[in-house]
């Protein structure tokens, strides 16, 4: 949480200086129920992060060399410069790269599941991350549905932070609780306080566990507010100040270091070691990833297909 | 013995299912009732578990099948009309399209389109839509003409690394047949010379290469030889055989039973135009469907989509020009 939350903050500033191509999106607010799915997954299992995610990705096997690189455009990241800032993954080793067009993902992760079913392999878990706005696409209503139709261990995770983009939960959906569409689906539904470390770490584990064992798809929808822009051009005048006063405004990171002096699992000292610990990974990192040099346009193959000869070939520069 | 198109799918399905294990069909109805057309008859007792029934969810059935690819599967969507591919339209060319360029992973899916027009089927169980397809990068579009490509060109698509939209003409499902199965067939991404003549080139695919021969025979009759150009697949364009048919006749005729804006025959023109324009004796001409959608009656249909008699009449004027 502690890493991730530094990691966007110094994204922000380099957007800020325009060492950033693209847009920069954040997951201030959502790192406690971000870092409870990677925390609750394991090798082997797949995971379809959503633009807040990057604790999820880092405590599901990201490295921060792997992030900073995407942001920054290197073709040494895992995108090779052709994909930017939130647009990264590894699908060999679960982690999906997403499209925008975020719900189209959850039935991705089925498909992953499905080949573990045909290959008679047993015991993953698909986990699958979006806001309350794709609950509103029809790949949701699709894939949620085709999840349950084949009983898969699918954990579809929702974080609703009240705002996608700057539409407020009465112009996306109607119902009382979006938690509530699980008993129409056939799948178990689970309420969660996104910003209480413990709860989110308890809630997700459950759920990723019962859907390892057996009891089909999982439906989590958490409460949280976004405790910034949609992205980091966006100054989210539009959120209403009252929500900030409400328990969904509070900050997860202070709840999770309250939480954890008072659980004594970590004391003052301990906690600033690995604040300085990632301040230096990152400052050590972006220093690296700025010395790397740049695509050059004239070593692209410009090929889309992997079947060589099936491209046209007048891509030539 | 004799075997039609649509055997001919249901037997590549048959051995590809036979040959290789990480092959499976997802799609509506083809499980045990073996399809709408029945191209997966009895797959589902005979490959028990890998023949299944999906809900009407075309984005999901596609994204499931990218998932699996991912995976190392080998999935064959069946859409139970090409028409209800746009549902699925996002995961096809957005992420299917894209996964290999973003991150070196291939997508090996193949999704069958039955598609084209028939009579009485009307706007939404008709569309020629393989154009849009094409336009995507990171898709190869096949469309067999054949009872032999229907055969060899699936067990090609499914053998594909890359994700392949197999357009299957449903006016040939029953009507087209052959001797027997091909052992041997054209590489992927060659066109085929149907008919060989020296006095224009007329280039078609699917079910329009049927209508093409059938113009080619009745125009030897007044002394016309035309030859017949079978596309096989719109992408990749076998743009060399084209070119090298037109070279020898130096007339284009470009048949199409998709709409006029754009696609296939547009780009066979824009490609002659713009590399052998010297090869020209005449402006090359096409002939495609009317820009409405389908009508349902067959006399409206008729009138709608190139016939042989509506190409005939483009040919003997093209020989005009």
């Amino acid at each position: 949480m502690l890493l991730a939350r530094m990691l966007d903050d110094k994204f922000a500033s380099l957007y800020r200086a325009g060492k950033i191509f693209g847009g920069v999106f954040l997951g201030r607010g959502q790192e406690a129920l971000s870092a409870s799915i990677g925390i609750s997954l394991r090798k082997g299992d797949a995971f379809a992060p959503l633009i807040r995610d990057a604790a999820g990705r880092l405590a599901f096997g990201e490295t921060v060399l792997e992030s900073v690189r995407t942001y920054l455009g290197s073709p040494q990241g895992p995108m090779r410069s052709r994909d930017g800032n939130v647009h990264r993954g590894r699908p060999k080793d679960g982690l999906l790269p997403m499209i925008s067009h975020l719900g189209a993902m959850i039935s991705v992760v089925n498909g992953i599941l499905m080949a573990r079913r045909f290959k008679g392999e047993r015991g993953a878990v698909g986990v699958a991350s979006i806001g309350e706005g794709a609950t509103s696409t029809g790949s949701f209503h699709e894939s949620l549905n085709q999840a349950a139709v084949e009983k898969l261990p699918m954990v579809l995770v929702v974080a609703n932070n009240h705002y996608a983009y700057s539409t407020p939960t009465a112009r996306q959906f109607a119902c009382r609780d979006l938690v509530d569409r699980a008993i129409g689906y056939g799948v178990t539904g689970q309420n969660v306080d996104g910003t209480d470390l413990v709860e989110c770490l308890r809630v997700v584990g459950d759920a990723v566990a019962r859907a390892r064992e057996g009891g089909g798809p999982q439906l989590i929808v958490a409460r949280l507010l976004r405790l910034c822009g949609h992205g980091e051009h966006d100054d989210a005048s539009y959120i209403d100040p009252k929500l900030k006063q409400t328990g969904d405004g509070r900050d997860c990171l202070k709840v999770a270091e309250e939480q954890m002096l008072h659980g004594h699992w970590a004391d003052a000292p301990t906690i600033e070691a690995w604040r300085a610990a990632a301040a230096h990974e990152i400052e050590e990192t972006v220093a690296k990833v700025q010395r790397e040099a740049a695509p050059d346009p004239f070593k692209e193959d410009w090929y889309a297909l992997s079947s060589k000869h099936l491209n046209e070939g007048h891509n030539e520069p | 013995m004799s075997i039609t198109y649509l055997e001919a799918i249901r037997e590549a399905q048959a051995r590809a299912l036979a040959e290789d294990p990480r092959v499976y069909i997802y799609g509506q109805d083809v499980g045990q009732f073996g399809g709408a057309f029945k191209a997966t008859k009895n797959l589902a007792q005979e490959y028990p578990g890998r023949v299944l029934d999906a809900p009407i969810s075309e984005d999901a059935m596609v994204g499931s099948a990218i998932g699996s690819a991912i995976e190392g599967m080998r999935p064959i969507i069946e859409m139970q009309f090409a028409d209800f591919s746009t549902v699925g339209f996002n995961q096809i060319v957005n992420q299917a399209a894209t996964l290999f360029w973003r991150t070196k992973v291939p997508c090996p899916l193949v999704v069958r389109l039955p598609f084209g027009g028939t009579a009485g089927s009307g706007p939404f169980h008709s569309q020629s839509i393989e154009a849009i397809y094409a336009h995507y990068p990171g898709l190869v579009v096949m469309t067999p003409a054949t009872v032999e490509d229907a055969y060899s060109m699936l067990l090609d698509a499914v053998a594909i690394d890359d994700p392949v939209i197999f357009c299957e003409h449903k006016l040939l499902y029953y009507h087209l047949k052959a001797e027997k199965l091909p052992t041997e067939a054209l590489p992927i991404g060659k066109a085929r010379i149907a008919r060989v003549g020296r006095d224009m080139t007329i280039v078609a695919y699917s079910a329009m290469v049927h209508e093409a021969l059938a113009v080619a025979e009745e125009l030897t009759g007044e002394g016309i030889e035309v030859e017949v150009v079978d596309l096989r697949t719109i992408k990749p364009l076998d743009t060399d055989t084209v070119m090298a048919s037109v070279a020898r006749t130096g007339r284009l005729l470009c048949v199409g039973e998709a709409w006029p804006w754009g696609g296939v025959t547009a780009e066979v023109i824009a490609r002659v135009a713009s590399e052998g324009f010297g090869l020209l004796d005449a402006p090359p001409q096409r002939i495609n469907a009317k820009d409405t959608p389908v009508p349902y009656h067959p006399s409206l249909w008729a009138a709608h989509r190139p016939t042989a008699r509506s190409i005939a009449a483009a040919a003997r004027n093209l020989l005009r020009l």
